[in-house]
């Protein structure tokens, strides 16, 4: 099994998870390099991204597992056909084929941004140290079993705000992303819930690196 | 792109059929063009990146230097909703620039109830709806696609129509712009000009005035425009312009595979298609050019299917050589072969085997009418035994699956023709218990059936549309006769298909109804979600317009049609004549037994109808 280690960039950010595996199963075939598939009734080609990202998140550490099925080629190669045959803002930086084990994936860093029309609020440092500080946090999530509170502290390791211009605000965080994960927009959701004089206009998020259980770069 | 659509796409549905961005998308260096095109598709994007004269157009307009051709589509509710309130021009897809920044704005029309939504997609854009309300030569509204071939409905809202296939006039079309944008046409000048190109209908050359009663008294033709346009057809399908390099969506659309047509024209004469018609005469591709384009488009697209299209593929002469040659090819890359509308016949079943082993797709049959003899009334050569014997190869085959159309309230119906119907699905049952290799999952029988629509330019244009409540009674009685529990019966709404009925005929009159019908929030009628049956009888009555007229009323032979402007090459003779046949229940066999000499022929010059 082969990695890649991808980002999804600009407008292709607005491509869902679903859309993606299809992209990708296309642009392997474009670059002439055949997948092995699945057995049964449907076969599809074997590939999996890890921790789907949400539509209209940004991320530069995306990982997608492959099998090429025939000859093997030098990882260099693979990633040059590839991004010759991808769309723009999907990009592979590395193929590899020593990646650790997915289970071992745990937290990630990502920056959510912030943005207020009418410039920052007054007091929003320390608002928000205080409210991250707190013992816990409960906010809402949608799940499978309808909606579910959920709070979030533990699931937050680090987190840092940081101002980025007069009306933009950058929440550095490093969280939970698996088993449990936490979904970096639920830090927007609670400054909604419970700071709601705080809430910003607009807020996206970017995916920033990976990290296992030891808080190591994952690969 | 704009910091407000950036805001909106996280709220919308599907936001990546707004960004472009895809593979093989065409861009372009501002300074490098002259002629800027907005190509707008009056439906989603799933739909519009689905149509291969799209596909093809976009490519040919692309490949002309100085000139480049953006796509525009019809956004979804939430986006408009969003756009309006943000007041957000619609954009083309690959600049992000609003339509507004373009020189010409030409749209493809498949299919009637569409009509809303390019009067929707003006609005969304801020260009006036009215041709008289757009001076000068920027903005210039083109149309073109099978329902141009009755363009009166839109004629006072587009500037010019392109009648017929465009990969030839398209080329003569914007280069004549081009022209006059270097020469600073007036666009008086520019139309005089474009109405000499052939294929080309210019309706404010054309006045149409009305009897008392309604009807058409008089086309009357000015300056010096021609009496008659004839559609444009490319004669040499081997050596015509086809994009092997096509744009491949990031998002799923709603014919997500490669697709490849083997021929033009159909040569069945179903009396009821309009395609079947107005698409003649007959015109193939030869199996070299389509393997090579086949490998080509395969190899550059990625995808894992690839469609062999066409009015009916059986009819295509080289199918099993060129089913061969591609068979083999697919198999080895895992890409799924798929040939629809096959007929029942012998080769076809066999092909359908051979298919099978790649993936096994259904069983459909559209017989369209239940009895034999209203299948002679409406030319449908598929006989009852044809059916039975497919299926009854398929069932033992495996398959617990058929779907069958019908239409009901076609000319000369009884309800011995509709009960027919009830028949001929209890005949298929009969034949998968006797037939069925695995009888545990069962039979399903899908059954549809359609509300009949005249359409212009085929034999039964001049026919009367049942009324609604007559439909209905027709549905209720042929479900009251299906007694099993295998069938699904399944029945269109009768709105759309009076409405459809309403536009596919319709005259110059109905422009201030698509104006109001728009106002009043019609839009998306091809959708579910969105159709609203009332907003049309609103803007009906609003405008003082009868329906009634142009579905149940029907059509005099002697009486002027609004598209008897529009020759597509099949004579008014050949129709009324088939007319006469239908209803004495007389089939004409297929073109191969012998030409019927519907006139279209007459198009060809350097090569002989394939039919």
């Amino acid at each position: 099994m082969l990695r890649l280690l991808f980002e999804k960039t600009g407008n292709a950010v607005w491509i869902s998870h679903l859309d993606l595996m299809r992209l990708f199963q296309r642009a392997f075939k474009r670059a002439g390099l055949p997948l092995t598939h699945t057995q049964g009734f449907n076969p599809r080609p074997s590939v999996s991204i890890a921790l789907p990202l949400s539509v209209g998140v940004e991320s530069v550490c995306e990982l997608l597992d492959f099998t090429l099925d025939g000859a093997s080629v030098p990882c260099e190669e693979i990633c040059e056909r590839l991004n010759a045959a991808l769309v723009p803002g999907v990009r592979v930086r590395e193929a590899y084929d020593t990646g650790k084990k997915l289970k071992e994936l745990a937290f990630l860093d990502c920056a959510v941004t912030f943005e207020y029309d009418n410039g920052i609020p007054a007091d929003i440092h320390e608002k928000l140290q205080k409210l991250f500080a707190a013992e816990s946090l409960i906010v809402p999530k949608k799940g499978k079993n309808g909606i579910q509170d959920q709070d979030i502290i533990p699931m937050i390791k680090k987190l840092e705000i940081a101002k980025a211009g007069e009306k933009k605000l950058v929440l550095n965080a490093r969280i939970c992303c698996q088993n449990p994960s936490l979904n970096p927009m639920q830090l927007v959701a609670a400054i909604g819930l419970h700071l709601p004089e705080l809430k910003p206009d607009f807020a996206k998020c970017k995916r920033l690196e990976i990290y296992d259980l030891n808080q190591e770069v994952f690969r | 792109m704009t910091e407000k659509l950036q805001r909106i796409l996280p709220m919308v549905q599907k936001p990546a059929r707004y960004t472009g961005g895809e593979y093989n998308e065409i861009k372009k260096n501002l300074e490098d063009v002259r002629v800027r095109v907005a190509f707008c598709f009056p439906d989603t994007y799933e739909i519009g990146m689905s149509n291969v004269g799209m596909r093809i157009l976009y490519g040919v307009m692309n490949e002309m230097d100085g000139v480049w051709c953006e796509r525009v589509f019809a956004p979804w509710g939430d986006m408009e909703e969003a756009m309006r309130a943000n007041k957000l021009p619609l954009w083309a897809l690959e600049s992000q620039d609003p339509v507004t920044d373009f020189d010409m704005i030409a749209i493809t029309i498949g299919y009637e109830m569409c009509y809303t939504n390019i009067l929707n997609m003006l609005d969304l854009a801020g260009v006036p709806l009215y041709a008289k309300e757009r001076h000068g030569l920027k903005n210039i509204v083109f149309a073109g696609g099978v329902c141009t071939f009755n363009p009166e409905p839109l004629a006072d809202f587009v500037d010019f129509f392109s009648l017929g296939e465009g990969e030839e006039s398209t080329v003569e079309i914007v280069s004549l712009y081009d022209r006059a944008k270097a020469e600073n046409w007036s666009k008086e000048k520019f139309l005089t000009e474009v109405a000499k190109i052939p294929g080309v209908y210019v309706p404010s050359f054309y006045e149409h005035s009305y009897n008392s009663d309604g009807t058409l008294k008089a086309i009357t033709t000015m300056e010096d425009a021609p009496k008659t346009v004839t559609k444009r057809i490319v004669e040499n399908l081997d050596d015509a312009y086809f994009p092997t390099k096509m744009i491949v969506p990031s998002t799923e659309i709603v014919h997500d595979r490669a697709n490849l047509e083997v021929f033009r024209g159909c040569i069945r004469g179903c009396r009821f298609c309009q395609a079947g018609f107005s698409c003649r005469p007959v015109r193939k591709k030869s199996p070299e050019v389509l393997y090579r384009q086949a490998v080509e488009t395969l190899v550059d697209s990625g995808h894992n299917e690839i469609t062999l299209s066409s009015l009916s593929t059986s009819d295509y002469r080289q199918l099993k050589q060129l089913t061969d040659e591609m068979i083999p090819y697919c198999e080895s890359r895992r890409i799924n072969l798929s040939v629809p509308s096959l007929r029942a016949d012998n080769f076809s079943r066999e092909l359908m085997q051979k298919l099978q082993t790649l993936r096994k797709s259904g069983l459909t049959f559209a017989p369209e009418a239940g009895t034999q003899r209203l299948r002679d009334v409406i030319n449908k050569n598929l006989t009852e035994e044809e059916i039975l014997t497919t299926c009854a190869n398929a069932f033992s085959g495996g398959w617990n699956n058929v779907k069958l159309y019908f239409m009901l309230g076609l000319p000369t119906e009884t309800d011995e023709d509709v009960l027919g119907i009830a028949d001929l699905v209890y005949k298929v049952i009969q034949t998968w218990k006797e037939h069925a290799s695995n009888k545990k999952r069962g039979l399903r029988i899908h059954v549809a059936t359609a509300y009949f629509v005249p359409k212009p330019h085929t034999p039964f244009q001049w026919e009367k549309q049942i009324d609604p409540q007559e439909y209905l009674r027709r549905c209720r009685l042929l479900k009251d006769h299906f007694y099993s529990k295998s069938i699904e019966y399944n029945y269109h709404t009768p709105d759309i298909s009076r409405l459809e009925a309403v536009t596919a005929r319709g005259d110059r009159r109905l422009a201030p109804v698509l104006v109001e019908a728009m106002k009043n929030g019609a839009k998306l009628d091809g959708w579910d979600e969105y159709f609203n049956y009332q907003a049309w009888l609103d803007a009906f009555e609003t405008c003082g317009i009868d329906p009634d007229f142009y579905t149940v009323r029907g059509f005099g032979e002697d009486e002027i049609l609004p598209w008897d402007t529009i020759d597509v090459g099949v004579t008014k003779k050949f129709l009324l004549k088939e007319r006469k046949q239908a209803y004495a229940e007389t089939v004409t066999p297929d073109c191969r037994h012998g030409c019927a000499g519907c006139g279209a022929a007459a198009l060809l010059q350097e090569v002989k109808c394939d039919a």
